[in-house]
Protein backbone atom coordinates (compact mmCIF):
# COMPACT_ATOMS: atom_id res chain seq x y z
CA UNK A 1 0.00 0.00 0.00
CA UNK A 2 1.09 3.69 -0.74
CA UNK A 3 2.13 5.63 2.19
CA UNK A 4 0.59 8.57 3.03
CA UNK A 5 2.38 10.30 5.72
CA UNK A 6 1.62 13.31 8.38
CA UNK A 7 1.88 16.33 8.64
CA UNK A 8 1.62 17.01 4.99
CA UNK A 9 -0.91 18.85 2.99
CA UNK A 10 -2.17 16.61 -0.48
CA UNK A 11 -3.89 17.62 -3.43
CA UNK A 12 -6.37 15.48 -5.45
CA UNK A 13 -3.37 15.74 -8.37
CA UNK A 14 -1.40 13.82 -6.02
CA UNK A 15 0.97 16.10 -5.35
CA UNK A 16 2.29 16.66 -1.21
CA UNK A 17 3.05 20.01 0.44
CA UNK A 18 4.95 20.60 3.33
CA UNK A 19 4.82 23.87 4.65
CA UNK A 20 6.99 25.62 7.21
CA UNK A 21 6.26 29.21 7.48
CA UNK A 22 6.12 31.52 4.16
CA UNK A 23 7.52 28.52 2.39
CA UNK A 24 6.06 25.71 0.41
CA UNK A 25 8.06 22.23 0.16
CA UNK A 26 6.33 20.25 -3.12
CA UNK A 27 7.03 16.61 -4.29
CA UNK A 28 4.43 13.77 -5.64
CA UNK A 29 2.78 11.64 -3.61
CA UNK A 30 3.68 7.88 -3.13
CA UNK A 31 0.86 6.75 -5.03
CA UNK A 32 1.56 8.83 -7.76
CA UNK A 33 5.53 7.22 -8.17
CA UNK A 34 4.19 3.96 -7.58
CA UNK A 35 1.51 4.71 -10.51
CA UNK A 36 4.66 6.13 -12.79
CA UNK A 37 7.28 3.78 -11.93
CA UNK A 38 10.42 3.98 -13.09
CA UNK A 39 11.02 7.75 -13.03
CA UNK A 40 14.12 8.59 -16.09
CA UNK A 41 13.81 12.61 -16.16
CA UNK A 42 12.58 15.11 -14.24
CA UNK A 43 12.38 18.91 -15.66
CA UNK A 44 11.31 21.78 -12.75
CA UNK A 45 10.65 25.63 -13.54
CA UNK A 46 13.75 27.40 -12.77
CA UNK A 47 14.68 29.35 -9.09
CA UNK A 48 13.04 33.15 -9.53
CA UNK A 49 9.53 31.52 -11.35
CA UNK A 50 6.39 32.45 -10.67
CA UNK A 51 3.69 30.25 -10.48
CA UNK A 52 0.04 30.82 -10.44
CA UNK A 53 -1.54 27.46 -8.59
CA UNK A 54 -2.85 25.02 -10.84
CA UNK A 55 0.19 25.72 -13.30
CA UNK A 56 2.71 23.12 -14.35
CA UNK A 57 5.99 23.21 -12.47
CA UNK A 58 7.19 20.15 -13.10
CA UNK A 59 7.33 17.63 -15.60
CA UNK A 60 8.32 13.98 -14.51
CA UNK A 61 9.26 11.50 -17.42
CA UNK A 62 8.35 7.62 -16.51
CA UNK A 63 9.92 4.79 -19.25
CA UNK A 64 6.29 5.02 -20.70
CA UNK A 65 4.91 8.15 -20.04
CA UNK A 66 4.89 11.90 -19.33
CA UNK A 67 3.24 13.64 -16.07
CA UNK A 68 2.52 17.45 -15.63
CA UNK A 69 3.00 18.12 -12.15
CA UNK A 70 0.69 21.05 -11.35
CA UNK A 71 1.32 23.66 -8.60
CA UNK A 72 -0.56 23.61 -5.46
CA UNK A 73 0.07 27.18 -4.55
CA UNK A 74 0.41 30.14 -5.98
CA UNK A 75 4.33 31.57 -5.40
CA UNK A 76 7.96 31.87 -6.42
CA UNK A 77 10.26 29.11 -6.84
CA UNK A 78 12.64 29.60 -4.57
CA UNK A 79 14.96 25.92 -4.32
CA UNK A 80 15.07 23.42 -7.07
CA UNK A 81 16.20 20.12 -5.70
CA UNK A 82 19.07 19.11 -7.89
CA UNK A 83 19.59 15.71 -6.68
CA UNK A 84 16.07 14.64 -8.36
CA UNK A 85 17.32 16.24 -11.63
CA UNK A 86 20.58 13.96 -11.79
CA UNK A 87 19.13 11.06 -9.98
CA UNK A 88 15.17 11.22 -10.89
CA UNK A 89 14.86 7.43 -9.61
CA UNK A 90 15.26 9.15 -5.84
CA UNK A 91 11.35 10.20 -6.75
CA UNK A 92 10.29 6.51 -6.48
CA UNK A 93 12.70 5.51 -3.74
CA UNK A 94 12.04 8.57 -1.31
CA UNK A 95 8.64 10.48 -2.33
CA UNK A 96 8.14 12.36 1.02
CA UNK A 97 12.21 12.87 1.75
CA UNK A 98 15.22 12.67 -1.11
CA UNK A 99 12.38 13.31 -3.65
CA UNK A 100 11.19 16.21 -3.14
CA UNK A 101 11.17 19.15 -6.14
CA UNK A 102 11.36 22.35 -5.30
CA UNK A 103 10.56 24.92 -2.81
CA UNK A 104 8.29 28.25 -3.60
CA UNK A 105 7.87 31.27 -1.13
CA UNK A 106 3.96 31.42 -0.36
CA UNK A 107 2.56 34.40 -2.31
CA UNK A 108 -1.62 33.55 -1.12
CA UNK A 109 -2.09 31.79 2.40
CA UNK A 110 -5.52 32.08 1.88
CA UNK A 111 -4.97 28.90 -0.39
CA UNK A 112 -3.84 26.80 1.80
CA UNK A 113 -7.39 25.79 3.09
CA UNK A 114 -7.89 24.68 -0.52
CA UNK A 115 -5.03 21.48 -0.16
CA UNK A 116 -6.23 17.99 1.55
CA UNK A 117 -5.37 16.83 5.22
CA UNK A 118 -3.96 13.75 5.17
CA UNK A 119 -7.34 12.12 6.34
CA UNK A 120 -9.55 13.85 3.24
CA UNK A 121 -6.17 12.39 1.17
CA UNK A 122 -6.85 9.13 2.41
CA UNK A 123 -10.67 8.79 2.29
CA UNK A 124 -10.31 9.27 -1.36
CA UNK A 125 -8.60 6.15 -2.12
CA UNK B 1 -24.52 -7.18 -27.65
CA UNK B 2 -22.70 -5.91 -24.60
CA UNK B 3 -18.91 -5.23 -25.07
CA UNK B 4 -16.89 -7.20 -22.53
CA UNK B 5 -13.54 -7.46 -21.70
CA UNK B 6 -11.71 -10.38 -22.13
CA UNK B 7 -9.42 -12.54 -19.94
CA UNK B 8 -6.13 -14.40 -21.34
CA UNK B 9 -6.17 -17.86 -19.73
CA UNK B 10 -3.41 -16.75 -17.97
CA UNK B 11 -5.07 -13.71 -16.26
CA UNK B 12 -5.10 -15.49 -12.54
CA UNK B 13 -1.24 -15.41 -13.02
CA UNK B 14 -0.90 -11.95 -13.76
CA UNK B 15 -3.03 -11.21 -10.79
CA UNK B 16 -1.21 -13.46 -8.59
CA UNK B 17 2.14 -12.36 -9.20
CA UNK B 18 1.71 -8.67 -8.83
CA UNK B 19 0.86 -7.58 -12.06
CA UNK B 20 -0.54 -4.28 -12.53
CA UNK B 21 -3.75 -5.04 -14.86
CA UNK B 22 -4.99 -2.94 -16.94
CA UNK B 23 -7.60 -2.81 -20.18
CA UNK B 24 -5.84 -2.91 -23.48
CA UNK B 25 -7.49 -4.01 -27.09
CA UNK B 26 -10.45 -5.26 -25.09
CA UNK B 27 -8.17 -7.30 -22.43
CA UNK B 28 -7.28 -7.30 -19.31
CA UNK B 29 -3.72 -7.49 -19.19
CA UNK B 30 -0.53 -6.46 -17.05
CA UNK B 31 0.78 -3.62 -18.24
CA UNK B 32 3.54 -4.09 -15.38
CA UNK B 33 5.10 -6.17 -12.67
CA UNK B 34 8.23 -5.46 -10.49
CA UNK B 35 9.02 -2.64 -13.26
CA UNK B 36 9.62 -1.87 -16.62
CA UNK B 37 13.46 -1.16 -16.35
CA UNK B 38 13.63 -4.52 -14.24
CA UNK B 39 11.49 -6.53 -16.85
CA UNK B 40 13.53 -5.14 -19.75
CA UNK B 41 16.94 -5.81 -18.24
CA UNK B 42 15.91 -9.12 -17.61
CA UNK B 43 14.97 -9.72 -21.83
CA UNK B 44 17.84 -7.98 -22.05
CA UNK B 45 20.24 -10.13 -20.56
CA UNK B 46 18.70 -12.95 -19.43
CA UNK B 47 15.15 -14.22 -20.23
CA UNK B 48 11.98 -13.17 -19.58
CA UNK B 49 7.95 -14.58 -20.53
CA UNK B 50 5.25 -12.72 -21.82
CA UNK B 51 1.66 -13.24 -22.30
CA UNK B 52 0.68 -12.87 -25.60
CA UNK B 53 -2.31 -14.51 -25.95
CA UNK B 54 -4.28 -11.63 -26.91
CA UNK B 55 -2.97 -11.63 -30.35
CA UNK B 56 -5.41 -13.12 -33.06
CA UNK B 57 -5.11 -16.19 -34.73
CA UNK B 58 -6.61 -17.05 -37.93
CA UNK B 59 -6.18 -20.33 -40.11
CA UNK B 60 -6.23 -20.50 -43.61
CA UNK B 61 -7.53 -23.79 -45.35
CA UNK B 62 -8.44 -25.26 -48.38
CA UNK B 63 -6.97 -26.16 -51.53
CA UNK B 64 -6.63 -22.50 -52.98
CA UNK B 65 -5.00 -20.93 -50.02
CA UNK B 66 -2.02 -20.95 -51.82
CA UNK B 67 -3.42 -18.34 -54.57
CA UNK B 68 -5.37 -16.50 -51.70
CA UNK B 69 -2.63 -16.05 -48.87
CA UNK B 70 -0.49 -14.09 -51.72
CA UNK B 71 -3.29 -12.35 -52.69
CA UNK B 72 -4.31 -10.24 -49.94
CA UNK B 73 -0.65 -10.01 -48.30
CA UNK B 74 2.39 -7.79 -49.21
CA UNK B 75 5.38 -10.59 -48.63
CA UNK B 76 5.29 -13.64 -51.18
CA UNK B 77 4.36 -16.49 -48.88
CA UNK B 78 4.83 -18.83 -51.69
CA UNK B 79 8.69 -19.10 -50.71
CA UNK B 80 8.49 -20.36 -47.37
CA UNK B 81 8.66 -24.04 -46.82
CA UNK B 82 6.70 -25.57 -44.47
CA UNK B 83 7.39 -24.78 -40.87
CA UNK B 84 8.59 -21.40 -41.71
CA UNK B 85 7.37 -17.96 -41.15
CA UNK B 86 7.30 -14.47 -42.91
CA UNK B 87 6.50 -10.93 -41.30
CA UNK B 88 4.18 -9.68 -43.40
CA UNK B 89 1.11 -6.91 -44.07
CA UNK B 90 -2.18 -6.86 -45.13
CA UNK B 91 -3.24 -3.89 -47.39
CA UNK B 92 -6.34 -2.19 -48.55
CA UNK B 93 -6.84 -1.34 -52.16
CA UNK B 94 -5.42 2.47 -51.55
CA UNK B 95 -2.35 0.95 -50.16
CA UNK B 96 -3.15 1.51 -46.64
CA UNK B 97 -2.35 -0.90 -43.84
CA UNK B 98 -4.90 -3.59 -42.38
CA UNK B 99 -2.82 -4.70 -40.48
CA UNK B 100 1.06 -6.23 -39.70
CA UNK B 101 1.30 -9.72 -39.10
CA UNK B 102 2.94 -12.76 -38.78
CA UNK B 103 2.51 -15.85 -41.51
CA UNK B 104 3.11 -19.57 -40.58
CA UNK B 105 3.05 -22.13 -43.17
CA UNK B 106 1.35 -25.27 -41.87
CA UNK B 107 1.30 -28.67 -43.37
CA UNK B 108 -2.47 -28.53 -43.38
CA UNK B 109 -3.04 -24.30 -43.30
CA UNK B 110 -1.17 -21.29 -42.97
CA UNK B 111 -1.61 -19.61 -39.63
CA UNK B 112 -1.92 -15.86 -39.15
CA UNK B 113 -0.94 -14.23 -36.28
CA UNK B 114 -1.94 -10.92 -35.63
CA UNK B 115 -2.83 -8.03 -33.48
CA UNK B 116 -5.30 -8.08 -30.72
CA UNK B 117 -7.19 -4.95 -31.15
CA UNK B 118 -7.43 -5.85 -34.83
CA UNK B 119 -8.44 -9.96 -35.11
CA UNK B 120 -11.95 -9.13 -35.93
CA UNK B 121 -11.65 -6.71 -38.01
CA UNK B 122 -8.48 -8.88 -40.06
CA UNK B 123 -10.97 -11.63 -39.61
CA UNK B 124 -14.06 -10.16 -41.43
CA UNK B 125 -11.24 -8.04 -43.99
CA UNK B 126 -10.12 -11.83 -45.25
CA UNK B 127 -13.65 -13.27 -44.98
CA UNK B 128 -14.76 -10.54 -47.23
CA UNK B 129 -11.82 -10.64 -50.27
CA UNK B 130 -12.23 -14.80 -50.20
CA UNK B 131 -12.22 -16.70 -53.04
CA UNK B 132 -12.71 -20.05 -54.31
CA UNK B 133 -11.66 -22.72 -52.13
CA UNK B 134 -10.61 -21.66 -49.15
CA UNK B 135 -11.82 -21.55 -45.58
CA UNK B 136 -11.12 -18.98 -42.87
CA UNK B 137 -11.12 -20.01 -39.01
CA UNK B 138 -10.41 -17.67 -36.29
CA UNK B 139 -9.62 -19.63 -33.78
CA UNK B 140 -8.05 -16.69 -31.43
CA UNK B 141 -10.26 -18.27 -28.46
CA UNK B 142 -8.80 -21.32 -28.53
CA UNK B 143 -4.98 -20.27 -28.82
CA UNK B 144 -2.61 -19.40 -25.58
CA UNK B 145 0.44 -17.93 -26.98
CA UNK B 146 3.36 -17.07 -24.59
CA UNK B 147 6.85 -15.41 -25.67
CA UNK B 148 10.09 -16.06 -23.70
CA UNK B 149 12.63 -14.34 -24.56
CA UNK B 150 15.83 -13.26 -23.88
CA UNK B 151 19.96 -13.93 -24.61
CA UNK B 152 19.56 -17.02 -22.02
CA UNK B 153 16.50 -18.29 -23.93
CA UNK B 154 17.88 -21.49 -25.37
CA UNK B 155 20.32 -22.75 -22.62
CA UNK B 156 17.26 -22.46 -20.50
CA UNK B 157 14.02 -24.15 -22.77
CA UNK B 158 15.92 -26.78 -24.35
CA UNK B 159 15.26 -30.03 -22.38
CA UNK B 160 11.90 -29.18 -21.85
CA UNK B 161 11.06 -29.93 -25.19
CA UNK B 162 10.58 -33.47 -26.58
CA UNK B 163 12.67 -32.19 -29.51
CA UNK B 164 16.09 -30.12 -29.06
CA UNK B 165 14.56 -26.94 -29.80
CA UNK B 166 17.81 -25.08 -30.31
CA UNK B 167 17.92 -26.64 -34.01
CA UNK B 168 14.92 -24.32 -34.79
CA UNK B 169 16.49 -21.50 -36.64
CA UNK B 170 15.17 -18.17 -36.51
CA UNK B 171 11.72 -17.45 -38.25
CA UNK B 172 11.21 -21.62 -38.14
CA UNK B 173 8.82 -23.24 -35.85
CA UNK B 174 7.82 -27.00 -35.23
CA UNK B 175 5.10 -29.12 -33.40
CA UNK B 176 6.49 -30.50 -30.53
CA UNK B 177 5.87 -31.13 -26.92
CA UNK B 178 6.77 -29.83 -23.47
CA UNK B 179 5.61 -31.70 -20.35
CA UNK B 180 3.59 -34.03 -22.79
CA UNK B 181 1.50 -30.31 -23.95
CA UNK B 182 1.59 -30.36 -28.04
CA UNK B 183 2.92 -27.02 -28.86
CA UNK B 184 3.90 -24.80 -31.79
CA UNK B 185 7.39 -23.88 -31.27
CA UNK B 186 8.31 -20.90 -33.18
CA UNK B 187 11.95 -18.62 -32.88
CA UNK B 188 9.92 -15.28 -33.28
CA UNK B 189 9.44 -12.50 -30.85
CA UNK B 190 9.17 -8.97 -30.84
CA UNK B 191 12.08 -7.87 -28.21
CA UNK B 192 14.88 -7.83 -30.90
CA UNK B 193 16.34 -10.49 -28.74
CA UNK B 194 16.69 -14.42 -29.32
CA UNK B 195 13.39 -16.15 -28.24
CA UNK B 196 10.72 -18.72 -28.82
CA UNK B 197 6.88 -17.82 -29.09
CA UNK B 198 4.62 -21.19 -28.12
CA UNK B 199 1.10 -21.57 -29.37
CA UNK B 200 -0.98 -23.85 -27.24
CA UNK B 201 -4.32 -24.99 -26.17
CA UNK B 202 -5.28 -23.08 -23.54
CA UNK B 203 -6.48 -25.26 -21.17
CA UNK B 204 -2.92 -26.37 -20.11
CA UNK B 205 -2.27 -22.42 -19.82
CA UNK B 206 -1.42 -22.59 -15.71
CA UNK B 207 0.26 -26.10 -16.08
CA UNK B 208 2.41 -24.38 -18.90
CA UNK B 209 2.96 -21.41 -16.30
CA UNK B 210 3.30 -23.02 -13.60
CA UNK B 211 5.70 -25.71 -15.20
CA UNK B 212 8.19 -22.95 -16.76
CA UNK B 213 9.10 -21.28 -13.56
CA UNK B 214 9.41 -24.09 -11.76
CA UNK B 215 12.47 -24.80 -14.28
CA UNK B 216 13.38 -21.64 -14.64
CA UNK B 217 13.82 -19.71 -11.89
CA UNK B 218 15.05 -16.74 -13.50
CA UNK B 219 12.09 -16.36 -15.73
CA UNK B 220 10.91 -12.83 -14.96
CA UNK B 221 7.49 -12.17 -15.81
CA UNK B 222 6.93 -8.74 -18.00
CA UNK B 223 4.42 -6.55 -18.97
CA UNK B 224 2.69 -4.66 -22.20
CA UNK B 225 5.27 -1.74 -20.75
CA UNK B 226 8.45 -3.82 -21.20
CA UNK B 227 7.32 -5.44 -24.59
CA UNK B 228 6.16 -2.03 -25.96
CA UNK B 229 10.19 -0.27 -25.40
CA UNK B 230 11.83 -3.58 -26.12
CA UNK B 231 9.98 -3.67 -29.88
CA UNK B 232 10.61 -0.02 -30.29
CA UNK B 233 14.05 -0.46 -29.05
CA UNK B 234 14.46 -3.54 -32.10
CA UNK B 235 12.72 -0.39 -34.41
CA UNK B 236 9.95 -3.06 -34.69
CA UNK B 237 6.48 -0.76 -35.63
CA UNK B 238 3.52 -1.05 -33.88
CA UNK B 239 -0.29 -1.09 -35.37
CA UNK B 240 -2.07 1.86 -34.35
CA UNK B 241 1.25 3.84 -33.81
CA UNK B 242 3.62 3.64 -36.60
CA UNK B 243 1.54 2.32 -39.08
CA UNK B 244 -2.38 2.04 -39.86
CA UNK B 245 -5.14 2.68 -42.36
CA UNK B 246 -3.40 5.76 -43.32
CA UNK B 247 -0.32 5.09 -44.28
CA UNK B 248 1.54 3.02 -46.52
CA UNK B 249 3.92 0.45 -46.21
CA UNK B 250 6.71 2.13 -48.47
CA UNK B 251 6.65 5.89 -46.30
CA UNK B 252 6.78 2.71 -43.33
CA UNK B 253 9.86 1.40 -44.25
CA UNK B 254 8.56 -1.81 -44.80
CA UNK B 255 9.53 -1.95 -49.20
CA UNK B 256 11.17 -5.13 -47.65
CA UNK B 257 7.83 -6.93 -47.05
CA UNK B 258 5.96 -5.59 -50.17
CA UNK B 259 6.78 -7.65 -53.22
CA UNK B 260 5.87 -5.49 -55.93
CA UNK B 261 6.99 -8.14 -58.54
CA UNK B 262 4.49 -11.12 -57.06
CA UNK B 263 1.57 -11.73 -58.83
CA UNK B 264 -1.42 -9.24 -58.13
CA UNK B 265 -1.79 -8.66 -54.50
CA UNK B 266 -4.51 -6.33 -52.67
CA UNK B 267 -2.92 -2.78 -52.87
CA UNK B 268 -0.42 -3.37 -55.38
CA UNK B 269 -1.44 -1.13 -57.90
CA UNK B 270 -1.57 1.88 -55.20
CA UNK B 271 1.54 1.20 -54.19
CA UNK B 272 2.86 1.22 -57.25
CA UNK B 273 2.01 4.40 -57.96
CA UNK B 274 2.58 6.11 -54.47
CA UNK B 275 6.00 4.57 -54.48
CA UNK B 276 7.13 6.82 -57.38
CA UNK B 277 5.99 9.92 -55.05
CA UNK B 278 6.99 9.57 -51.19
CA UNK B 279 6.40 12.57 -49.59
CA UNK B 280 7.43 11.21 -46.13
CA UNK B 281 9.42 8.05 -44.40
CA UNK B 282 9.21 6.81 -40.82
CA UNK B 283 12.44 7.55 -39.46
CA UNK B 284 14.23 6.47 -35.82
CA UNK B 285 15.71 9.03 -33.97
CA UNK B 286 18.08 9.37 -31.07
CA UNK B 287 17.18 12.53 -28.13
CA UNK B 288 20.03 13.08 -25.30
CA UNK B 289 17.90 15.32 -23.54
CA UNK B 290 14.29 15.17 -23.44
CA UNK B 291 12.10 12.00 -23.85
CA UNK B 292 9.98 12.04 -27.27
CA UNK B 293 6.10 10.64 -26.96
CA UNK B 294 3.67 9.73 -29.43
CA UNK B 295 1.80 12.99 -30.81
CA UNK B 296 4.98 15.48 -30.01
CA UNK B 297 5.60 17.36 -33.55
CA UNK B 298 8.88 17.42 -35.26
CA UNK B 299 10.05 20.54 -36.53
CA UNK B 300 13.61 21.57 -38.94
CA UNK B 301 14.24 25.65 -38.65
CA UNK B 302 11.01 26.04 -37.37
CA UNK B 303 8.79 24.56 -39.70
CA UNK B 304 6.98 21.32 -38.71
CA UNK B 305 8.18 18.52 -41.00
CA UNK B 306 6.28 15.67 -39.40
CA UNK B 307 5.04 14.11 -35.66
CA UNK B 308 6.13 11.80 -33.23
CA UNK B 309 4.23 8.18 -33.85
CA UNK B 310 6.09 6.17 -31.00
CA UNK B 311 8.50 7.64 -28.12
CA UNK B 312 9.92 6.40 -25.21
CA UNK B 313 12.83 6.12 -22.36
CA UNK B 314 15.42 2.79 -23.91
CA UNK B 315 16.83 1.60 -20.55
CA UNK B 316 18.66 -0.16 -22.56
CA UNK B 317 20.64 3.10 -24.34
CA UNK B 318 19.41 5.52 -21.35
CA UNK B 319 18.16 7.86 -23.64
CA UNK B 320 15.09 8.97 -25.78
CA UNK B 321 14.06 7.17 -28.97
CA UNK B 322 11.52 7.86 -31.38
CA UNK B 323 9.53 6.92 -34.75
CA UNK B 324 8.21 9.44 -36.28
CA UNK B 325 6.83 10.46 -39.83
CA UNK B 326 9.31 13.05 -41.66
CA UNK B 327 9.08 14.75 -44.51
CA UNK B 328 11.21 14.02 -47.55
CA UNK B 329 14.13 15.08 -47.38
CA UNK B 330 14.47 15.74 -43.51
CA UNK B 331 14.41 12.08 -43.15
CA UNK B 332 17.73 10.91 -43.40
CA UNK B 333 19.95 9.43 -41.07
CA UNK B 334 22.91 11.68 -39.50
CA UNK B 335 20.25 14.74 -39.86
CA UNK B 336 19.33 16.51 -36.83
CA UNK B 337 15.67 17.82 -36.26
CA UNK B 338 13.62 19.38 -33.38
CA UNK B 339 11.24 17.42 -31.09
CA UNK B 340 8.41 20.46 -29.52
CA UNK B 341 8.59 19.21 -25.83
CA UNK B 342 6.18 21.00 -24.07
CA UNK B 343 7.65 24.80 -25.40
CA UNK B 344 10.98 23.61 -25.70
CA UNK B 345 12.51 22.53 -29.01
CA UNK B 346 15.49 19.98 -28.72
CA UNK B 347 17.57 17.89 -31.13
CA UNK B 348 16.85 14.33 -32.36
CA UNK B 349 19.46 12.73 -34.38
CA UNK B 350 18.11 10.72 -36.83
CA UNK B 351 19.61 7.35 -37.36
CA UNK B 352 19.72 4.20 -39.39
CA UNK B 353 18.00 1.33 -38.45
CA UNK B 354 17.16 -0.16 -35.13
CA UNK B 355 18.10 1.64 -31.82
CA UNK B 356 19.39 -1.81 -30.55
CA UNK B 357 21.36 -5.18 -31.92
CA UNK B 358 21.56 -8.17 -30.06
CA UNK B 359 25.06 -9.57 -30.27
CA UNK B 360 25.07 -12.53 -32.87
CA UNK B 361 27.87 -14.00 -31.48
CA UNK B 362 28.91 -17.97 -31.66
CA UNK B 363 28.60 -20.01 -28.51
Amino acid sequence: MAEVRDGLKYTKTEEWVKIENDIAMIGITDHAQEELSDIVAVEIKEIGTRIKRGESIATVDAVKAASDIYSPLSGEITEVNQNVVSSPELINHSPYDQGWLLKLKIENPNEISSLLEKEQYDERN
Amino acid sequence: MANTIKKTPFYKRHVDMGGRIVEFAGFYMPIQYKGVIKEVGAVRNRIGIFDVSHMGEIKIKGNDRDKFISYITTNDPLTLDEFQEQYSSMCYEDGGIVDDLLIYKLPDCFFLVVNAANTEKDYNWIVQNKKEDVTIENVSENTAQLAIQGPQVEKYLNGLFNEDISKINYYHSTITRFCGIEMLVSRTGYTGEDGFELYFDPKYALDVWDKLFEEIPELEPCGLAARDILRLEARYCLYGNDIDKTTNPIEAGLSWITKLDKDDFIGRTAILRLKENIKRKLAGFEMNDGIPRKGFEIYKDREKIGVVTSGGYSPTLKKGIGLGYIDVPHHKSGGVVDIKIGEKFKPGNIIKGAFYRRFYGGS
